[in-house]
């Protein structure tokens, strides 16, 4: 018994040495020599200047903006720092409520606009951080940011398309429009 | 289900399938000591390992000794896992100053990783060190991984020894599986995740300006924290500006690889691999998806090659997939379906090539439904319980089906060798139902299934069933049980259910709106997953203990044979009645239930 013991620490020494020092550290300098800017968090530069992660969402709710996925985060969308879902049920009152209050602010933001509101705008994201949302959801809010800005609802939809993603080999995943770069690109139309 | 989803499926399968085989028999050579390319580059180190910890390499042990280094190699890691917990604050790697964890918490945790369940009652970019997280939380996926690999090859050995009192070594198995199977895949996978975008760095968290600021309505609080009331008397707020926002980092790629291969499923973000630093392409995500099921796939075969007969391993491993291919298409059928309450909303929910449809609350843009569809079953499937969408959202019956396959028992591929091994228990099972129709004494692999294996095979069994039932029974029917429910009406039932079903079956993943991070939940959490996890494996090492003594039965007329058809069916068919028998009786409460209420 007494020889198991001893095995079992010093093992767990070695393969903490090992498996929780080396491994982690030897990854982080691989990682940090191969892929800098992936292994530093995708972060977007403005004049040199990290704007955001082109992983991570931003909150966007003025007309001129496209808006991304609800967050559920708290106490206020998109707080990267503690990532959440709304873990809501799906036959939870509050969740009809919340997407109620969803629907409605969308509408209110663009009264005219009487197509259907596609899924995405209107459910909360897993992360409350998702960086993306459909093509058919960014469609749904080309007019709107058109008016907003005073561009031609043309040059809006050329900016969607521009950052678009289509699925890997045309298989795998979904089609997603990243919205803080899109956000950015129009900012920089001006 | 749309025609790209059944796509993605089927590539999906297709791919696990065919990199099972060659992996499989790369594994079995590991065990049986042959020598590979990897040899040159760790047979050194492994050596070094021996003669530092003491250990003869050669030294064979019976199954009560085997059973004792297992039982002691896991009350060190919890010990050491506790200890760095509770002391992180004062020790190194730990850029954002968090405070030592609480006990409670920390002996929760602890459990949880010890057992290779990785259940998560905290949020990791809030609570954890870089030093709890690597050197305490990713080395136990590295080594409750491969106890369980462990423990699988030595019930192996049990059926292919005859007249023999032992069944191998357990710090060679332990070391072996570490440093020839799950060190090498876990390097590759960290750095394919990193060029999808997974963070991996020791830095601080960044700051960053917003684009567009924000501002919200916060509950106003007096000097000692009480809410103030305006003069309605009903609450006050102030409006807070936000222009920031924290952006949390870590050494998240090296931990996510070994997470997923070791069907561990600690997130090292709260969202797990719904968060886009764990997760952030279509491609990473096939990748973490894939590295679930890859080594429990593979190890069906490596099984089958080192008892002599692949076909034996091909039947496994066929049961195994038929069921899961069956409840993902049932899960992302359901989820595909959205939800009924949202058509008076103005809302499209249909499938097109714009727009993914469907159930989306708790699901991400870029893995629509058909992904998270897939991971959910995936990870349950295996008892890895990572997640890449919250499945506490998830319809009734999607949610269900994830619920069930943990109530099976982990053996749908289940979790590194724990999985095979349980697998392996309903195998014993099945051979015995068998011969009670024929009237003759079951035998498998060529050796006589007596009373001794079948209580073994029962108890392994039963223990975990009745830990799901008895515990969800005994949190409903208390206060602090039901204080941590979110959600209303028959989805809270659900919401414990899962819980009780995820711990004691080691899987780990969560309804997580269920408030977990408190004393009640702490504790009969970490006690389900400690039964579930060691009182499987006594029994499972005293029957390899007992088939190892066994002398070879050579097959005669009378025999079942076990790689055919007929076989893979009636395994199949016993898992499932066993799983019905226990269980439909608490789904009808929770999932079942709400299905009908939200159809009337």
């Amino acid at each position: 018994m007494f020889t198991l013991i001893r095995n079992a620490i010093t093992s767990l020494i070695l393969f903490t040495v090992l498996t929780g020092i080396l491994y982690p550290l030897s990854v982080t300098g691989l990682a940090q020599a191969l892929f800098p800017r992936q292994s530093n968090g995708s972060f977007i530069m403005k004049n040199g200047n990290p704007v955001g992660s082109a992983l991570i969402g931003q909150q966007f709710d003025k007309p001129g903006y496209f808006w991304g996925r609800p967050s559920a985060t708290g106490p206020f969308p998109y707080n990267a720092a503690s990532s959440s879902g709304s873990n809501l049920g799906p036959n939870n009152p509050a969740l009809a409520l919340a997407v109620r209050a969803r629907t409605s602010a969308l509408r209110t933001a663009d009264p005219s606009n009487r197509q259907e509101i596609p899924v995405d705008l209107a459910t909360a994201s897993g992360s409350g951080l998702d960086p993306h949302i459909s093509p058919a959801a960014a469609a749904f809010q080309v007019r709107r940011v058109a008016t907003a800005r005073g561009l031609y609802e043309a040059t809006v939809r050329a900016a969607v398309a521009a950052h678009t993603r289509q699925r890997l080999v045309g298989v795998l995943g979904e089609p997603v429009v990243n919205v803080l770069e899109l956000n950015l690109a129009l900012d920089e139309l001006r | 289900m749309t025609g790209n989803g059944v796509l993605q499926i089927v590539v999906y399968f297709g791919i696990l399938l065919l990199l099972a085989r060659p992996l499989g028999i790369y594994m079995a050579r590991v065990y049986e000591g042959d020598p590979s390319v990897l040899t040159r580059l760790f047979g050194p180190v492994e050596r070094f390992f021996y003669k530092f910890c003491g250990i003869n390499p050669d030294e064979e042990m019976g199954w009560k000794r085997y059973t004792a280094a297992v039982l002691v190699f896991g009350a060190a890691g919890f010990l050491v896992l506790y200890l760095l917990q509770r002391f992180q604050g004062a020790l190194p790697f730990n850029p954002q100053k968090l405070p030592s964890v609480a006990p409670g918490l920390a002996f929760n945790t602890a459990v949880s990783f010890v057992t290779n369940t990785n259940w998560q009652n905290y949020g990791g970019e809030t609570t954890m060190s870089y030093l709890t997280q690597m050197a305490g939380l990713g080395v136990q996926n590295f080594v409750s991984a491969a106890t369980g690999m462990a423990v699988l090859v030595a019930l192996v050995r049990g059926f292919k020894r005859h007249s023999a009192q032992t069944i191998g070594n357990f710090w060679v198995d332990l070391t072996r599986s570490t440093f020839y199977i799950l060190l090498p895949l876990s390097v590759v996978w960290s750095l394919l995740l990193v060029s999808q975008g997974v963070v991996q760095t020791l830095s601080e968290y960044k700051t960053v300006s917003l684009t567009q600021a924000i501002s919200y309505e916060k509950p106003k609080l007096d000097d000692r924290g009480n809410p103030v009331k305006d003069a309605r008397g009903n609450p006050a707020t102030e409006r807070v500006h936000v222009k920031e926002q924290v952006i949390p980092f870590g050494p998240a790629a090296s931990q996510i690889a070994i997470k997923q291969l070791g069907t561990n499923g600690g997130g090292f973000f709260n969202v797990n691999s719904a968060h886009p630093f764990e997760n952030p392409t279509a491609l990473s995500n096939f990748l973490e998806v894939l590295a679930i099921l890859l080594i429990p796939a593979a190890l069906c075969l490596a099984f089958g090659k080192m008892i002599g007969d692949l076909r034996q391993g091909w039947a496994l491993l066929a049961a195994m997939s038929l069921v899961l291919v069956s409840f993902t298409c049932w899960c992302a059928w359901n989820e595909q379906g959205g939800n009924p309450r949202f058509g008076a909303l103005g809302i499209d929910q249909t499938a097109s090539e714009s727009n993914p449809g469907g159930n989306m609350e708790g699901k991400e843009a870029r893995f629509g439904i058909v992904n998270s569809a897939l991971w959910a079953t995936a990870t349950t499937a295996a008892s890895n319980g990572s997640v890449n969408a919250m499945h506490d959202s998830f319809t009734p019956v999607g949610g269900m089906v994830p619920l069930c396959l943990m109530q099976l028992g982990e053996v749908i591929f289940g979790g590194v060798g724990s999985g095979l091994y349980g697998m392996l228990v309903f195998a014993i099972i099945t051979v015995f139902i068998a011969g009670l129709m024929v009237g003759r004494t079951p035998e498998y692999l060529g050796k006589k299934i007596e009373m001794f294996e079948m209580k073994m095979a029962s108890l392994a069994i039963l223990i975990v069933n009745a830990l799901v039932t008895i515990g969800t029974a005994f949190a409903v029917s208390t206060k602090a049980g039901v204080a941590g429910i979110a959600n209303p009406g028959p989805h809270g039932f659900s919401e414990v259910l899962y819980a009780f079903s995820s711990a004691a079956n080691n899987n780990g993943s969560a309804f997580a709106g269920l408030t977990g991070n408190a004393v009640f939940y702490h504790i009969a959490l970490g006690i389900a997953m400690f039964i579930g996890r060691f009182w499987v494996i006594i029994p499972v090492l005293a029957i390899a203990g007992s088939l190892a003594k066994k002398k070879h039965v050579p097959a005669g007329l009378g025999t079942l044979p076990t790689h055919t058809p007929l076989f893979v069916a009636f395994l199949i068919g016993v898992v499932l009645i066993v799983g019905a028998l226990t269980f439909v009786p608490s789904l009808a409460l929770g999932p079942i239930a709400e299905q009908f209420m939200a159809a009337r």
